[in-house]
Order: structure tokens, then C-alpha cells, then sequence
């Protein structure tokens, strides 16, 4: 298992991965295995169907979602480092690298990245703002069949007015953090394995 | 409250009646013989009952029995129906009031009314039926209750588990066991305890039947409660094994409590016993799960008898596993196991349900039998009360499972992908409690063992510790540990959507790593099954894609029951927020949501947001059937979407400028097309091609059904869509096809024009009667 894996990926690829994700040697070897076996097609790459293979993420409420949100935009293949970039969104917050900056930008796995992952599930068409449609296409995913139309658009509604600060009936990518400000991103959106 | 205490009254006056049938019967059990019924009722039938037949009729004729009553005949299938029924009517009390059911373990409310009939037993003076011998515990009672653990085991988390499960079940119980046994029988040398007759080799007999842990208490509790998932399956997983490693433990050390002297040959056999025992428990299983696989694969058309093989093959293996000394339990496990999966692929879906509601009620009256039993057999035998021995047999249970989880976590934790925490190890070690194999197995003690009241005493005090005290009190002690930091805060409707998306993402998310490694070998053993297995054993072996194998096992008529629903909806997309709507939209003025609104919305959030897949929970429930609503749910509205979107970017007809931006994101982003949508399905394999189609003819039955229930007319009303495919598909031609919609109706006013496709009557005619082509 350990051996098959590593022959494919060279050291200075995963000294690239560490220094761009924060991910340790063995977890990103361990991911890579992952990779490999969901890559029927063994081309170094997953498409969609890879992901929808997974029986789990067909039962998940945002499967689609989740599936989209590792393809860049128009893009139907995920290399290995795209696949880690987006998994590093989901590295727990360590104390330490709260100062530390390995790269000049932001870590990947930032409360406001976090936050702009989840953002991003919602608003599809990319025009970073969250309008009531994009936010009533994931209500309506999420809850069960017994509410009605009505019921769930009064809900989208108010959540709009809850977070909507300057009046254009969407929600921004700053009025959606602002909003979830009290929530504890960090633990949420972290997946403890990753660490 | 009211509720119950009339069905108190009623359940009463029904339970006298038993009862008093009850005692009436054990009054004449006890010297029961042969002879053919009371005599003194008037008008037994002579003619049957005569030894020897007189050749003459009687002077005096006897008049023709109008009424006669013959109880013995039936006496034993009576009394044994009216067990399982009074059990069953304390459990529709239990659970008619559910606040019980949450603070109060099932286990403890079954041997509370079995004390209740145990007392007025005694207080008649009657001895409970003689039933519980050992072989019909271990013939009759014992399988079902296994069977039941091992066919809803969770095969994927608990093979990405084994190492654990076994580690803590094995050696778990064996250090549990030596533990004990060791300290009681340094206890029984003290004078002052006068115990002392208690050899090494009884202690330790006794010490291996109390370490049978029964989890079911523990993981009622747990499933509420969010604990580490890992959590719940190594304590199912121990629970399962340390039945069968208990079972092995008390047979060799019943055998070493007979000889007079351990010499070192004889503990060297008894490991190597072990593990003859062990493995070859695991081959009988594997071999008749294999069997009874192959033979599935014939019976398509004689669906009646289906469920019979999957009871009388687990059954065989049982047996043959008992004629051969070796573990039976592991090899009924082991058949259960190999079985389910090919099983469940070759069968109907009715054998299906059948098979699973079957196994669920045998397990669920053998348990029910036994802790009755329990609580009955209480009261009414003699006990042997001694009480250091029984303090002190709590006192060490205890420690050494506390202890025993401490070392054995410490030394597997390096091995762990996901260690476990000092909360984890409590929870582990706390859930330890004893049921129904504990007692069973201690009541069969033979008589030889001269101090058998006292282990009988022993361990009914231990089961009642652990069931009751401990089994009431886990609960609160999980959620003490449990509490998080921002309880009181008050969530707006924001956090709380947020909060729940978030919580999918994750969870998909880490479905989507899987969590554990190891992939080598179940791929090795995934590309074995498809090659060899499955051709074998699989009466139709083409390969699935993972949708499509689990969209088969959705019933037609439950998605359309889930269509019924007056406000159902299965559209995920806004269909019916329309072009209308949106227009409507930017002039609505801000509305004001007054407080009770608001407080209304997180009510129905609360209740109808999906929760997070619980890997585990469907499983873990013991006493209930896996719930597979919310999935099927999800999977057909997400087959439904994927059609749509289908629909929408393939053809490429014109209408779809008119289609709002808004529902063209779906699931697809714009541009995609039939091919990538499809292309799991077609790409794959040729074959599948069929899988399509047969998919397809699904979904035009389930639409033209629809179509037949809600017949619409022009859509004057509002209506949601859902697209008819025409059958041929193949490829993706344009224009030509117009999709014609079949028209379901929904309870919401306001005429709302659809983005999809203008009126077509006569498409809709022609096209609407799919079948009809």
C-alpha cells in the first residue's frame, strides 16, 4: 500500500504540497493512496464520476455540491495538487500557525478561507453575492420534503434581512462573515484526521 | 399521562388474566404426566381415554360432550405464546410513553416486569416453567440473538475497524476474565469470607461468564449523544465478539474446572483449542455464507421460499459449528456476514424486507424470553447470598475494566489513524454492562459446581448493577461530558443554516478522504470480488456504478408515497419559484418577521434540516430496523434534479434563454452536458449502457404513474415539473424531442407559468403515455 503509492509521487512533489498546504509527509501520502484508488481510470487525475462514486456523497444532502467545489472553474479534471489545495481548507487551525506564514498569503486553511469555501457552495454563478434563489436552492436540498414553498421562502427571506446590511436583498462574502462571526468556524469546518 | 395510566388499567386487567391462566396452568405443570387430562370434568371424552376398549358399550350411555376442555395438550406452546405476548405488551407500554425509553434502558424495564410476574409467582407458590435448560438456550435462544447482531452488522466501518474490534474483544476479555478470576480467588483465601472452597479453576469460570459485555444500553445512549463515531463501533463489534470469546472461554474452563490438577500441557492446549476454535468458527461461516449465496442465485422463480435460506443455511452453520465443539457463535456471525452482501443483490426486494423484519423479531423475543426470565427466576429460586464475594466481584468487574481499557488503549492508539481520547476510554470502559448471554450462560452452570447458587447469586446482582445503575446513569454522565461551550447562545436563523451546511460539508468531506487507510487490501479484495465472487455467486453480476445500485433498491411506491405528502415537493431547484416570483421579488417591501415567526422558523429548521450521516446509526439501534427514509429521500430528488438538468442543457432548444439563471444551477455547472452527467454510466462499461436504460424506464414508469394520480390539464394551476425522458435516448439528439411534462399537483395557489416548456397539448397527449409507444 505504502510502497505502490510513493513510487508516483517524487519527494519534491510533496515538499511542494507540505510548504502549500501544511500538510505532513505521511498525511499527504496517505492521501495520496486515497487518490490513487478512487482514480478508476488511472490517468493521474479524478473527474466527477470518480467523486460520485462514492456511495457516501450520494446521500449527502450537498454531495453535488462538495463534488463541484474541487473542480476550478470549467474544469473537469482535479489533479493531485488541486485535490490537496482544496482538501487544505480543512486542516484544523493550529495554535502556533496562528503568526507563523509560510507562503505571503493567507494560509489555505484560514477562518476566512474556511468561510469563503462554504460561501462558495452557495453562490454558483460566482458573482460573490448570495441571492435569494442560490440561498433557497440549499435550503430546499437540506430540509425535508414536509415544508412547503412558502414556508421555506419566508425562511430564506429572513435570513437574507438578518445578514443583508446594505440593502441589495443578497448576501456579500463580508456580510456572511460578519454574521457568522460568533460561530466557531475553526472547529467546525476542520476535520480532525487532517492534522 | 392519561394515555398510560388507561392503558395501565387495561394492561392490568389483561395481565391478571394471563396471570391467573398462568398460574391455574403451572399448578398442573409440575406434575404433569401422560395421563390424559383432569378427570373430573364432566363429559371427557371416553372413547379416547379408554386403556383398554370394552367390547361392550356401557349400560348407561354417555350423553355427547358439548363442551370439554383438554389443557395439557396445549399446555406448552400456550404458555410459551403467553410469555412472548406479555413481553410484548410491556414493550408497546414502554414505548407509548417516551420519556421512559430515553433515561430508561429497555433491558431494565424487561427484567422489572419480569420481577413483577416472578413475585406473584412466588407469592402463589408456583415454580417457574422449567424451560431454561441449557440446550435450549444455546439451540434456541442464543442463535437468533446473534444472527440478528451480525446480519445489521456495519461491514465497512467495521472492517476498516477489525484490528480494534478484535484487540479490544479478544484480549479485552481475556485479561477481563484472568483479572477477575485471579483477584477472587486471592479474595477466597481469606478466611473471614468463607469462600474458601472456590478452587482457581471455578473462579476463573465464573470470572470469564461475568466479562460478557452486552452493549445494547450504551449504544441507545450513544446514538443520541454525538461521541466519536469510532466509539460506536468498537463497542457493537466487542459486544459481538466477546459473545463468541466468552462463549469459547466458558466451554474450555468448564472443561479444566472438572480435571483435579492445571499441569503447563494443559494451558498450552487450551490456547491452541482456542484458536482451532476460533478459526475454525470463521471457516464454517464463510463456508456456508458461500453456500447459501450460490443457492440464492437460483431462486428467481421461487421468491417465496428466499427468506427460508437465509435462515436455515445460518442456522446449519450454528449447528455444525456445535457438533464440532467450535465457536458457534463466530460462525454464525461469519455466515451472516458473507451471506448479506450477495444475498441482498439476488433476492426480490419483498424477501428482502422479509428476511430483515424476520431476524429482528426472533431476536427481539429470544432477548426479550431471557432478561424475563431473568428477573423471573430472581425472585423464585433459592440464593446463596454472600456478601463479600458479591461486593467484591462488582468492586473488581469494575476495575479491571476500567483498567483494561486504559492498557489496551495505550498500546493500540500508535496504531490508530484517530486516536482515542480520555473521553472516549471512559465511555468505552463505563458501557460495559452485563445482559442476557451472562445470565444464561451462569444459569446452565452444572450442578457439579458445588458453590453454583452463589456464582448464580453473584451474577444476577452483577447484571442488576450494571443494567440499572449503570445503564440509567450513562446517560447523564455523556452529556455532562458532553456539554458544549455556547449552549445558551441565541442562534439566529443564519447560524443555524450555516452552522448545518457546514456540518454536511465536513461530513462529506471526510467520507470523501475516507478516514481510514488500508485501501490495499480492500481493493485487492474488491477486484477478487468482482472477478471471481461475483460472477459466482450473483445471478446478475454486471458491475454497478454506485447510484445506480442504489437507486434499484428504492420501492417505486415509496417514492410515491413521498409524492403524496400534501406539501411534498421533491424538486430541490426553485421550479416553482418562477420567473413570476422573481419578478415579483424586487418590489416586495421588507417584510417584518414578529418574534413568534421567527421562533417558528427555528422550529421547523430544527425539525426538518437533515442531520449529518450517522456512519453508524442506522445499525447501532438495536431494537428498530435501519432507517432509510431520509436517504431515499435525497437520492431521488437528487436523481430527479440530475434528469432536469439533463433536460435543460442538453437539448439545447431555444426555450432555454427563458429559463431563469436561477435554475440552471443545479447540480451541474452551466455548459456541462449529457455526457459528463452521464458519462459514469456510459464511459464505464458497455453494459451499463442497459443499466441506463433500465434506469430510465424507472424513471418513466415513476413519471407516467405520477401522470396517472395527478392528471393536469394545460397547466392553468401551478404545477411542478417533472421532464418525461421519451425512451430513446441514446443519443443526445436535439430539437425533435419535446419534453413534455407530466403535471403534479400541489396545494399552492397563484397561476405561476412554467421556465420549462411552453403548453403543448398534443406533445403532451402523444408523449404522455410513454408506455403506450
Amino acid at each position: 500500500m505504502g510502497s505502490r503509492a510513493s513510487t508516483l509521487l517524487r519527494e519534491e512533489e510533496i515538499e511542494e504540497i507540505k510548504k502549500e498546504t501544511g500538510f505532513s509527509h505521511s498525511q499527504i501520502t496517505r492521501l495520496y493512496s486515497r487518490f490513487t484508488s478512487l482514480d478508476k481510470g488511472e490517468n493521474g487525475t479524478l473527474s466527477r464520476e470518480d467523486f460520485q462514486r462514492i456511495p457516501e456523497l450520494a446521500i449527502n444532502p450537498l454531495g453535488d455540491r462538495i463534488i463541484n467545489a474541487f473542480f476550478p472553474e470549467g474544469e473537469d479534471q482535479v489533479n493531485f495538487r488541486g485535490f490537496m489545495r482544496t482538501l487544505a481548507h480543512f486542516r484544523p487551525i493550529e495554535d502556533n500557525e496562528k503568526n507563523k506564514n509560510a507562503a505571503p498569503s493567507e494560509p489555505l486553511n484560514s477562518r476566512t478561507n474556511k468561510l469563503l469555501f462554504a460561501f462558495r457552495l452557495y453562490d454558483l454563478d460566482r458573482d460573490d453575492k448570495i441571492s435569494r434563489d442560490e440561498l433557497l436552492q440549499v435550503l430546499r436540498m437540506m430540509v425535508g420534503v414536509n415544508i412547503s414553498d412558502e414556508q421555506l421562502g419566508s425562511i430564506a427571506d429572513r435570513t437574507i434581512q438578518e445578514a443583508d446590511t446594505n440593502g441589495d436583498n443578497s448576501i456579500s462574502f463580508n456580510e456572511f462573515m460578519k454574521v457568522l462571526e460568533k460561530v466557531d468556524v475553526e472547529q467546525k469546518m476542520s476535520i480532525r484526521f487532517l492534522h | 399521562m392519561g394515555r398510560l395510566c388507561i392503558l395501565g388499567v387495561r394492561g392490568r386487567t389483561a395481565w391478571c388474566t394471563l396471570l391467573l391462566l398462568l398460574c391455574c396452568s403451572g399448578g398442573d405443570c409440575e406434575s404433569e404426566t401422560r395421563t390424559p387430562g383432569p378427570t373430573d370434568i364432566q363429559g371427557v371424552k371416553p372413547f379416547h381415554n379408554e386403556p383398554q376398549p370394552q367390547p361392550f358399550p356401557e349400560e348407561e350411555k354417555a350423553n355427547m360432550p358439548v363442551f370439554t376442555m383438554d389443557y395439557s395438550r396445549i399446555q406448552v406452546p400456550f404458555e410459551f405464546t403467553l410469555w412472548v405476548l406479555l413481553a410484548s405488551f410491556a414493550k408497546i407500554g414502554f414505548h407509548i410513553y417516551h420519556k421512559i425509553t430515553i433515561w430508561i434502558p429497555e433491558s431494565c424495564l424487561l427484567i422489572c416486569i419480569g420481577l413483577i410476574v416472578g413475585g406473584i409467582m412466588h407469592s402463589v407458590k408456583e415454580k417457574p416453567p422449567a424451560v431454561l435448560s441449557s440446550d435450549v438456550f444455546f439451540l434456541y435462544m442464543l442463535p437468533p440473538i446473534v444472527l440478528d447482531s451480525g446480519y445489521f452488522m456495519p461491514t465497512r466501518p467495521f472492517f476498516e475497524n477489525v484490528g480494534t474490534v478484535l484487540w479490544y474483544a479478544v484480549v479485552g476479555s481475556l485479561w477481563n476474565s484472568v483479572g477477575i478470576g485471579m483477584s477472587l480467588f486471592a479474595i477466597c483465601q481469606i478466611e473471614a469470607f468463607g469462600v474458601q472452597d472456590i478452587n482457581l479453576q471455578e473462579n476463573l469460570l465464573f470470572a470469564s461468564i461475568i466479562s460478557a459485555v452486552d452493549p445494547v444500553a450504551a449504544l441507545c445512549v450513544f446514538e443520541d449523544i454525538s461521541v466519536n463515531e469510532q466509539i460506536y463501533i468498537v463497542i457493537f463489534g466487542e459486544g459481538l465478539f466477546n459473545d463468541a470469546v466468552t462463549v469459547v472461554l466458558y466451554n474450555m474452563f468448564s472443561y479444566v474446572a472438572d480435571i483435579p490438577a492445571v499441569e503447563s500441557v494443559d494451558v498450552f492446549l487450551g490456547v491452541a483449542r482456542f484458536c482451532v476454535v476460533s478459526l475454525g468458527g470463521l471457516l464454517f461461516g464463510v463456508l456456508f455464507g458461500i453456500v447459501a449465496a450460490f443457492t440464492t442465485r437460483f431462486t428467481h422463480n421461487s421468491r417465496q421460499i428466499e427468506p427460508l435460506f437465509v435462515f436455515m443455511y445460518s442456522y446449519l452453520a450454528y449447528l455444525v459449528a456445535e457438533l464440532f465443539a467450535i465457536s458457534s457463535v463466530l460462525s454464525i456471525i461469519t455466515c451472516a456476514i458473507t451471506m448479506k452482501y450477495y444475498v441482498e443483490e439476488n433476492v426480490s426486494q419483498r424477501s428482502c424486507t422479509t428476511i430483515r423484519h424476520v431476524v429482528k423479531v426472533l431476536a427481539s423475543i429470544s432477548e426479550t424470553l431471557i432478561f424475563f426470565f431473568l428477573g423471573v427466576v430472581t425472585i423464585t429460586t433459592e440464593h446463596e447470598w454472600n456478601w463479600a464475594y458479591i461486593l467484591f466481584t462488582l468492586l473488581f468487574a469494575f476495575i479491571w475494566r476500567g483498567l483494561g481499557i486504559l492498557v489496551l488503549t495505550q498500546i493500540i492508539n500508535p496504531f490508530r489513524t484517530i486516536p482515542f481520547s480520555f473521553k472516549d476510554q471512559f465511555g468505552l470502559a463505563y458501557s460495559g454492562l452485563r445482559g442476557a448471554v451472562c445470565f444464561a450462560l451462569v444459569f446452565t452452570l452444572p450442578d457439579t459446581i458445588n458453590r453454583r447458587k452463589l456464582f448464580v447469586t453473584a451474577s444476577i446482582a452483577i447484571i442488576f448493577f450494571t443494567v440499572f445503575i449503570q445503564g440509567i446513569s450513562i446517560r447523564p454522565i455523556v452529556e455532562y461530558m458532553n456539554i458544549r461551550r455556547s449552549n445558551n447562545e441565541k442562534y439566529n436563523i443564519n447560524m443555524e443554516i450555516h452552522s448545518r451546511t457546514m456540518e454536511h460539508i465536513v461530513s462529506g468531506i471526510e467520507d470523501l478522504c475516507g478516514q481510514w487507510s488500508h485501501y490495499y487490501w480492500k481493493d485487492k479484495f474488491k477486484k477478487f470480488n468482482d472477478r471471481i465472487l461475483r460472477r459466482i455467486l450473483l445471478r446478475d453480476s454486471r458491475a454497478e456504478s454506485s447510484i445506480v445500485s442504489l437507486y434499484k433498491k428504492l420501492e417505486l411506491q415509496s417514492a410515491i408515497e413521498m409524492l403524496d405528502t400534501p406539501m411534498g415537493d421533491l424538486s430541490a431547484a426553485p421550479s416553482v419559484v418562477s420567473l413570476h416570483d422573481e419578478m415579483k421579488e424586487a418590489s416586495r417591501p421588507k417584510k417584518k418577521f414578529p418574534t413568534a415567526d421567527v421562533r417558528n422558523m427555528h422550529n421547523i429548521l430544527a425539525k426538518n434540516m437533515y442531520k449529518i450521516r450517522q456512519k453508524t446509526l442506522a445499525y447501532t439501534n438495536k431494537y428498530k430496523l435501519p432507517d432509510e427514509s431520509r436517504t431515499r429521500e435525497i437520492l431521488i430528488r437528487r436523481h430527479s434534479s440530475i434528469r432536469r438538468s439533463l433536460r435543460a442543457s442538453s437539448f439545447r432548444d431555444p426555450l432555454s434563454e427563458n429559463i431563469p439563471k436561477s435554475q440552471r444551477y443545479y447540480s451541474l455547472q452551466p455548459g456541462s452536458d449529457l455526457e459528463s452527467a452521464f458519462a459514469l454510466r456510459r464511459r464505464s462499461h458497455g453494459r451499463s449502457l442497459m443499466k441506463v436504460e433500465f434506469l430510465k424506464q424507472d424513471i418513466v414508469m415513476f413519471s407516467y404513474i405520477m401522470g396517472v394520480f395527478c392528471p393536469g390539464a394545460g397547466g392553468s394551476s401551478t404545477r411542478s415539473a417533472i421532464p418525461l425522458s421519451p425512451i430513446k435516448e441514446r443519443s443526445p439528439g436535439p430539437a425533435p424531442h419535446r419534453t413534455p411534462t407530466v403535471q403534479q399537483s400541489e396545494d399552492e395557489e397563484g397561476a405561476m407559468p412554467h421556465g420549462w416548456q411552453p403548453e403543448d397539448p398534443q406533445g403532451n397527449t402523444v408523449s404522455r403515455n410513454p408506455l403506450l409507444r
